[in-house]
């Protein structure tokens, strides 16, 4: 059996890839794409809710975030992690996230204004996270395929951490409520971006899914995550900012209204509220701490040259 | 509500392995008598458990300000960690106050609703980081101090503050290591990195005489509270230790620690115990007052919000 042969054999029984194994190029490179623009989401995605541990109006909530945002810097580690099995190198793929050669989920260019956002993205954005994820815990390539394992079951840790904030707060003051209400009318939209422009203008999707690296279609997923947060939003009494949002027996599915593609196009070419703020804040720490990192490396060469 | 498949997939299990770090978190406080003990003086004991709480919730806080900031992602993890855990200790300590005290205010209320003369830290807990190599060198001096510290107090006669001792040893003394592998990776780096770690050890080392300044209330508290004069001559063994691998050196006389020191002469001879204490009687500097603009500024801004 050739090479080629036994990789799609591999792929069709539902098997595994690892990092050892032959498999083409242009799936080496797919994948490590995929899981590098996965790294640098959970990585800038430190950022929007980051900005408030600091300010957290109760200790209890502040270690929630704190250690929700630890989480997140630990799936960007296992994830670059999981990009260097195939040859990919960590301090590489941070460059490219910097210059703006590789793309980061443009949900966290959006700014979180209020404490209410930290829950709206618990619930709506790692929801959405989880909605796209979970069948990623089935992708033909070993290593995301476990790492994603790990990821999901800590998104849904965060998304109901999330939702329960909410919930406390609409036992709160009318003040309170209302702010979790603007937060919603704020994220729903740019929640169901997340899931990519629609089928039909999805160019990769067909290989993707032949080489089950993706499990569903980006619009499969965007019902599947409208249909489960309807429900939700009802039992938190908030209202979805969408009044063509509605059930439609026939297709059993909720109908939605149309999603405003031009806003994502510009977000996603650069142009979204924080895109230049989020890169320039990596940029910068990346920056700061490259004498930390050659110190390290020096000594380390040292250590070494004294063992011997 | 239902959740639908996405959410099934993860949770539709009876056993808790769907939790990444399982659910088996221990109550550091299960099965304590938390009863207030016999003849200790209970605002005494209400101001040494604000003095030791104060002193992990403002550096935690400084903890905080790194995070999306370290010079690696292993950094961003191991400084998250170190803040929550501190965060962890300064919320059993202030709610332990509130108990004490007895007027009903909780670890929210003392966090949120005091002004800066009423904080009780030490002042190195405030400083600010220039860098990272600050926050190493100040990183080092409070674990070495507080991992100390935390040791007798698990032995204290009050059995909250013992439990909560025994729980932040093994907490410390990973915050201790952290700190002293970087100071030496530093110091023993290039030349640039040993300059600046040095230059941070020497912003420091001005702030260490307080830390073994026995205050009263510390020293009426016997058998329940740590007196920290007695924790020098360990906290010099291993700071010594660390400064000699990583090739720096203590500040010269007139800055270092030891009972010599002249440059804390302002503060007594830490052993009366009748001195100004500084961070222990109110006493801090500007920062302070930014850190709580910042912590505080939301809580107070939305009176009888729930979170």
């Amino acid at each position: 059996m050739t090479q080629e042969a036994a990789f799609t054999a591999t792929i069709e029984k539902d098997q595994r890839i690892e990092p050892r194994d032959w498999m083409p190029d242009g799936y080496r490179k797919t994948m490590i794409r995929q899981i590098a623009q996965h790294a640098h989401s959970e990585i800038i995605g430190m950022q929007p809710e980051g900005a408030w541990i600091t300010r957290a109006p109760s200790l209890r909530r502040k270690a929630i975030l704190l250690a929700k945002v630890q989480d997140e810097a630990g799936h960007g580690l296992y994830l670059y992690s999981a990009a260097e099995t195939l040859g990919a190198d960590r301090g590489d793929l941070t460059r490219r996230l910097i210059e703006g050669r590789q793309k980061y989920s443009s949900i966290f260019n959006y700014p979180t204004l209020t404490f209410a956002d930290v829950g709206v993205i618990g619930w709506l954005v790692d929801g959405a996270a989880i909605c796209n994820q979970v069948p990623l815990c089935r992708s033909s390539f070993g290593p995301y395929a476990r790492a994603m394992i790990r990821i999901c079951k800590e998104e849904s840790f965060h998304q109901r951490q999330g939702y329960e904030l909410l919930m406390t707060m609409m036992r709160g003051t009318e003040a309170q409520r209302d702010m979790v209400q603007d937060a919603v009318n704020r994220w729903w939209w740019p929640s169901l971006m997340m899931f990519g422009p629609p089928d039909a203008e999805s160019p990769n999707t067909a290989q993707s899914m032949a080489w089950k690296i993706k499990r569903h279609t980006n619009d499969e997923l965007r019902q599947r995550f409208v249909d489960m947060s309807v429900p939700q939003a009802s039992a938190l009494g908030v209202t979805l900012p969408d009044p063509d949002l509605r059930w439609n027996p026939e297709r059993e599915h909720h109908d939605f209204g149309e999603i405003d593609w031009s806003e994502l196009k510009r977000v996603i070419s650069g142009d979204g509220p924080l895109n230049a703020e989020r890169i320039e804040h990596r940029r910068r720490a990346d920056e700061d701490g490259e004498w930390v990192r050659s110190a390290a490396a020096a000594h380390a060469a040292k250590k070494q040259g004294v063992r011997g | 509500m239902s959740f639908d498949d996405a959410y099934q997939a993860l949770t539709d299990h009876d056993d808790d392995a769907r939790w990444a770090y399982g659910t088996g978190f221990a109550d550091p406080l299960a099965g304590v008598p938390t009863a207030l003990p016999d003849g200790v003086d209970h605002a005494d004991l209400a101001a040494y458990c604000l003095m030791i709480g104060d002193d992990a919730l403002i550096m935690s806080h400084r903890l905080q300000q790194w995070v999306t900031r370290a010079p690696e992602l292993e950094d961003e993890m191991a400084i998250a960690n170190i803040g929550l855990d501190l965060l962890g200790q300064a919320r059993l300590l202030l709610t332990r106050a509130g108990e004490a005290e007895g007027g009903g205010r909780g670890e929210d209320d003392l966090a949120y609703l005091r002004d800066p003369q009423d904080f009780r830290h030490v002042r190195l807990a405030e400083r600010a980081d220039a860098d990272f190599a600050h926050l190493v060198a100040r990183l080092l001096v409070f674990a070495t101090w507080r991992l100390a510290l935390l040791d007798r107090l698990s032995a204290s006669g009050d059995p909250v503050l013992a439990a909560i001792g025994a729980k932040g040893v093994k907490e410390v003394a990973y915050h201790r290591d952290y700190a002293a592998g970087w100071v030496v990776r530093l110091g023993d780096g290039t030349e640039l990195s040993h300059r600046r770690m040095q230059a941070a050890v020497d912003a420091v080392w001005p702030l260490i005489g307080e830390l073994f300044e026995a205050h009263p209330v510390e020293l009426r508290l016997v058998g329940v509270a740590v007196d920290p004069s007695l924790l020098r001559a360990e906290f010099d063994g291993v700071l010594a230790e660390v400064l000699r691998v990583a090739t720096l050196h203590a500040p010269g006389p007139g800055a270092g620690p030891g009972p010599s020191s002249a440059g804390d002469s302002s503060a007594g001879d830490g052993s009366a115990g009748d001195g100004p204490v500084r961070g222990r009687d109110g006493f801090h500097t500007d920062e302070l007052g930014e850190i709580l603009d910042e912590m505080q500024g939301l809580a107070r801004a939305t009176p009888g919000g729930v979170w």
